[in-house]
């Protein structure tokens, strides 16, 4: 009994391999907490914690949540889909994220942008 | 489990996207957290909520080896850290509306779609870290009492540690990129 039941958790990782596991996503999150610390420019910033957050979420997946010892065929019926879930969301909003934000710079400095609060007076008046 | 994950990652994916989009299309963004104590308490809640995914792996495996007694006390600790992370969670958003903060209004000057996006995003995970509280209590006391088998915990445990995971996207994109200096 004791014998099958080492096989098994052997199988599916010891706690050992979970601890260090754990050890690393809290590194990661340290570092992430550390960049925010050193001011670094946003856009730099935000590639770099997607990266990082996406490192830690593979793990959490890999070996918290069992799917490097499962069927290949669970990984490729999940993890696919679920990016290009992702990916079409992504696709369909952010060129208009970015083109609203381009327009919104473009007239900042100018006088042809109204606020909405003084356009709401001027129509007032 | 595995199809409930996945519409549930698309849910959060859909309201991160939503925060991104606002960000980006409206003025003067509010980046109200300051390193101490926000940023510090966040942190700490990032520690429990990994800490008590170790704890979840733990009990899976413990309910593996058949071991009920080891088992209920490892998901015990779990709980713990979930309800000290919904507690600390909480302060901070009683700390918030204190503050002036609303789903609608900003006591920053900023967008009042702060609000707005903060509470959904940070209220919806909160939500599942209560569900996944209530869930584990009731998978433990099944468990224990020799109702539920090992393939039951091990679900519950892939329910918590994406609990954990959404939690990785959120705290760096609804915290770390919103630090005062």
């Amino acid at each position: 009994m004791s014998a099958h039941a080492n096989a098994e958790t052997h199988a599916a990782g010891t706690g050992k391999t979970f601890a260090w596991v754990w050890f690393w996503l809290i590194l990661i999150t340290a570092v992430e907490v550390f960049l925010a610390y050193m001011h670094i420019r946003p856009e730099l910033m935000l590639t770099l914690l997607v990266g990082l957050s996406t490192i830690k979420v593979a793990m959490i997946m890999a070996y918290f949540m069992h799917l490097r010892w499962e069927k290949l065929s669970l990984v490729l019926w999940l993890i696919p889909a679920m990016v290009f879930c992702i990916c079409m969301i992504l696709i369909f909003f952010f060129p208009d994220g970015f083109r609203m934000e381009k327009q919104r710079k473009e007239h900042v400095p100018g006088s042809h942008y109204v606020a909405p609060a003084a356009r709401s007076q001027q129509l007032v008046s | 489990m595995w199809l409930f994950i996945i519409s549930d990652a698309l849910t959060f994916t859909a309201l991160l996207v939503a925060y991104s989009y606002s960000r980006l299309t409206n003025p003067n963004w509010s980046t109200p957290f300051p390193i101490w104590p926000a940023i510090a308490l966040s942190s700490t809640m990032s520690v429990i909520l990994l800490s008590s995914s170790l704890t979840m792996v733990m009990g899976v495996a413990a309910a593996a080896r058949g071991d009920r007694r080891a088992t209920v006390k490892w998901i015990l600790f779990t709980m713990l850290g979930g309800l000290l992370f919904i507690l600390l969670h909480s302060y901070e958003w009683m700390h918030l509306i204190h503050d002036g903060l609303r789903p609608f209004s900003n006591p920053w000057n900023g967008s009042p779609l702060f609000g707005a996006t903060f509470f959904g995003v940070t209220g919806m995970h909160m939500t599942h870290v209560a569900i996944g509280v209530i869930y584990l209590g009731i998978i433990a006391t099944g468990f224990g009492r020799g109702k539920f088998t090992s393939e039951d915990v091990e679900v519950s445990g892939l329910y918590w540690h994406f609990v954990d995971l959404v939690w990785m996207f959120v705290f760096p994109l609804i915290y770390l990129m919103s630090v005062k200096y």
